[in-house]
């Protein structure tokens, strides 16, 4: 049986009305700009870029300012709004070699081309709380060194050299890789449509699973090859032109995990990469990224499948946290009928429960008899 | 040389208002299989192509579907620059594996069957044939039958390949795979969705 | 040569276009006093492309996610036809470049165009990076040995 019933409406208008009360707050505060949030939660406008799939600093500050801060709803927002917007095409891939660069360490050389280069990184602070942050101090600039600089050289091109780590492999130039927005996911999953998954998925989700496995779950012994942060210069096809315009910059964080590797059947002993890139300013999900993608090659090198973080089903059906929280909190809307015939289904379950024991005390009793 | 200019003119003024009454329009036709229907075609495509079938292309055709001409449209260098300009799509060189393909000369068209039919878990994974005939009617009489269809309703396009009889009941064997039809003529379109079948009719 | 000379020259005038910001593009354009009448050829519009990075770095190109881009064409009375796009929602800014893309169609404006209005952006926007540069070489690790052990 189907009930349908209506009602709440006035509830829900009054209810939507206390929402935007209570975000706004108290109205002898000043109202939050967006230029404020871009400004000053410049790497939560990052995640929300990053996990929402579409770099817009502007567009991600007002999901946030929606959201009440809430990222993940600020997320969805974000995922709802760039379905209306018509896609007009792809870029060419960006060039991570050549990026203006804000920040770039390795953990495997100490002198590498390029150097060690900090950037606005929040290591080596103390993680104590600065009182002076309630107000507004002065703040200087950034300090400035001057002098030639060396090209930032790739880490991996380095230890290319010597043979011991793996290349990035044969390029078709006519493949096309694929897009988990337009194809239904089907599982092997090649590891370009991969990586577009982990890029855009659940920063705190990739941190658990990336680090499960350097506790010992599909372990890999990894080791941060580089992780640099900058701008790109992103360039477009334009075929009414016949060449690819330059469209502006946009800022990414890339991660080359190197790990260790003993060798399997299919490959011999040599390093091999993870690798992590993701929109703005976001290491630890670069990081987590590297560290999920390097565990989701296992079959590919011919390793035991042991884990879950070397499971694609596992790990890409469950990285996204709008489909994440769509299935989760749906929990909470009206299940009143399904509710009405579990109840029906629990209450005769009890009472032939409760015949059988009861024949059953009623047959002790005879037999005590 | 071609003019630059003219080439890309005539796309749709509104691109958002435009491409929706146009959908409507196909969306209303697809439902009726079969019935002519006005597009507000509201796009100036360099000839050959028509103003139904260019509206439709605007409307349909984008950065993620591929599309094939036929070879009475390809040697117009104007059109192509024209579609690819207010399209933002791939022009493949065969037809077999697009989402639309764009038919000037539907009568010597390449077979159905020669395009993407989608499969059976994905059928929409199929083409979409845009039709270009010179009249939807004055031609030999075909009587349809199926899903959005009252009874049976006759449509009379001309310039549609002999075989169509043929080939369409082909098409329809193969559901939930198979082509869907828009057949286009001056602002009118009518749609022959792969759901309807051909009435054979006696004498 | 002639065809890929000014080829290398739109795209360069194109990329710091598409860099600078509305206002110093207002600016700037105004004081060059040009007003051609035009009439758009589709947008200004905005829309996504979707961004490709490559598999490892230097891989197979895979689709890392979608950026906002703003796109318009124009045409000028003598026939001359621009394009532009940039990331964002600007669509004043696009327009405007698209417009400016036309006139360069014809090599004196251009050349007044870019000596008036590139070449000042191009070094702002240089400066600024030179300014980010500088302040990232600032925080380069400088290391020093402090004991080494026995030999």
């Amino acid at each position: 049986m189907y009930v349908a019933v209506k009602g709440g409406e006035a509830a829900i208008d009054n209810a939507h009305r206390l929402l935007a009360d209570r975000r706004r707050g108290d109205r002898s505060v000043p109202a939050l700009t967006l230029d404020q949030i871009t400004e000053q939660l410049s790497i939560g406008v990052d995640r929300v870029m990053s996990e929402g799939s579409l770099y817009d600093r502007r567009l991600a500050a007002l999901a946030i300012k929606q959201a009440r801060g809430d990222l993940i709803e600020a997320i969805f927002l974000v995922r709802a709004y760039r379905t209306t917007l018509p896609r007009f095409g792809h870029s060419e891939p960006v060039d991570t070699g050549a990026m203006l660069v804000e920040r770039r360490v390795s953990a495997c050389y100490k002198d590498l081309p390029g150097g060690q280069l900090l950037g606005p990184t929040f290591d080596y602070t103390h993680r104590l709380l600065d009182e002076e942050l309630e107000g507004d101090p002065l703040v200087e600039t950034g300090a400035l060194r001057g002098g030639d600089q060396e090209p930032v050289m790739r880490v991996a091109d380095i230890l290319g050299q010597e043979g011991l780590i793996e290349d990035d492999g044969f390029i078709d130039p006519a493949a096309e890789p694929g897009d988990i927005n337009q194809t239904p996911t089907e599982f092997p999953m090649s590891r370009a449509m991969r990586l577009q998954s982990l890029s855009r998925g659940d920063e705190g989700f990739l941190l658990a699973l990336g680090y499960s496995t350097q506790r010992g779950y599909a372990r890999s012994h990894p080791f941060v090859g580089e992780v640099r942060i900058g701008e790109v210069d992103v360039e477009v096809f334009m075929p009414e032109l016949g060449f690819a315009v330059p469209v502006g910059r946009v800022q990414v964080t890339e991660c080359q995990m190197v790990n260790q590797f003993k060798g399997s059947a299919k490959a011999p002993p040599q390093f091999t990469r993870g690798y992590g890139l993701v929109f703005g300013q976001s290491e630890r999900k670069a990081m987590a990224m590297s560290l999920c993608d390097r565990a989701l090659r296992a079959e590919e090198l011919g390793e035991d499948l042991v884990a879950a973080p070397q499971d694609q089903e596992f790990v890409l059906s469950h990285c996204d946290n709008v489909q994440a929280t769509g299935f989760v909190e749906h929990l909470k809307l009206p299940h009143y009928v399904d509710f009405q015939a579990e109840l029906g289904l629990v209450r005769t379950m009890r009472s032939e429960y409760e015949q059988r024991t009861g024949e059953a005390v009623l047959e002790t009793r005879e037999a005590a008899e | 040389m071609l003019n630059e200019a003219t080439a890309l003119e005539g796309g749709f003024s509104d691109p958002v208002l435009n491409a929706q009454s146009v959908f409507r329009a196909v969306m209303d036709a697809m439902a009726k299989p079969a019935t002519v229907v006005e597009v507000d075609a509201v796009v100036t495509p360099p000839a050959p192509l028509g103003r139904a079938a260019g509206a439709v292309a605007c409307a349909l055709i984008d950065a993620d579907t591929p599309f094939w001409l036929d070879a009475s449209l390809a040697e117009h260098a104007a059109l192509r620059a024209w579609l690819a300009f207010h399209t933002g799509a791939r022009e493949m060189a065969t037809c077999s594996d697009v989402a639309f393909a764009l038919v000037g000369a539907p009568a010597t068209m390449p077979p159905l069957d020669r395009f993407a039919q989608g499969t059976q878990e994905y059928p929409d994974r199929s083409a979409t044939l845009i039709l270009q005939v010179p009249s939807l009617e004055g031609g030999a009489p075909l009587t349809f039958e199926g899903p959005g269809i009252r009874d049976r309703v006759v449509l009379a396009p001309r310039g549609l390949p002999r075989d169509l009889a043929f080939q369409w009941k082909a098409n329809r064997k193969r559901f939930p795979r198979g082509v869907d039809l828009i057949l286009t003529t001056g602002d009118a379109i009518a749609c022959l969705p792969r759901s309807v079948r051909l009435v054979e009719m006696e004498g | 040569m002639e065809i890929k000379a000014d080829q290398t020259a739109r795209q360069d005038r194109m990329a710091i276009l598409a860099r600078c910001s509305t206002e110093r593009l207002s600016a700037l354009w105004a004081t060059l006093g040009l007003q051609p009448r035009h009439t758009p050829l589709r947008g200004p519009e905005a829309g996504l492309v979707m961004l490709r990075g490559r598999v490892g770095g230097t891989g197979e190109p895979f689709n890392v996610g979608e950026a906002t881009v703003t796109r318009a064409s124009v045409k000028l009375e003598d026939g001359s036809v621009g394009h532009a796009m940039a990331l964002g929602r600007d669509h004043a800014k696009v327009q405007l470049s698209a417009v400016i893309d036309a006139l360069c169609r014809n090599a004196e404006t251009a050349a007044r165009i870019d000596a008036e209005l590139i070449q000042p952006m191009r070094r702002e926007l240089d400066q600024a990076d030179e300014t980010r540069r500088q302040q990232t070489a600032a925080t380069r690790v400088d290391f020093f040995t402090m004991v080494r052990g026995e030999d």
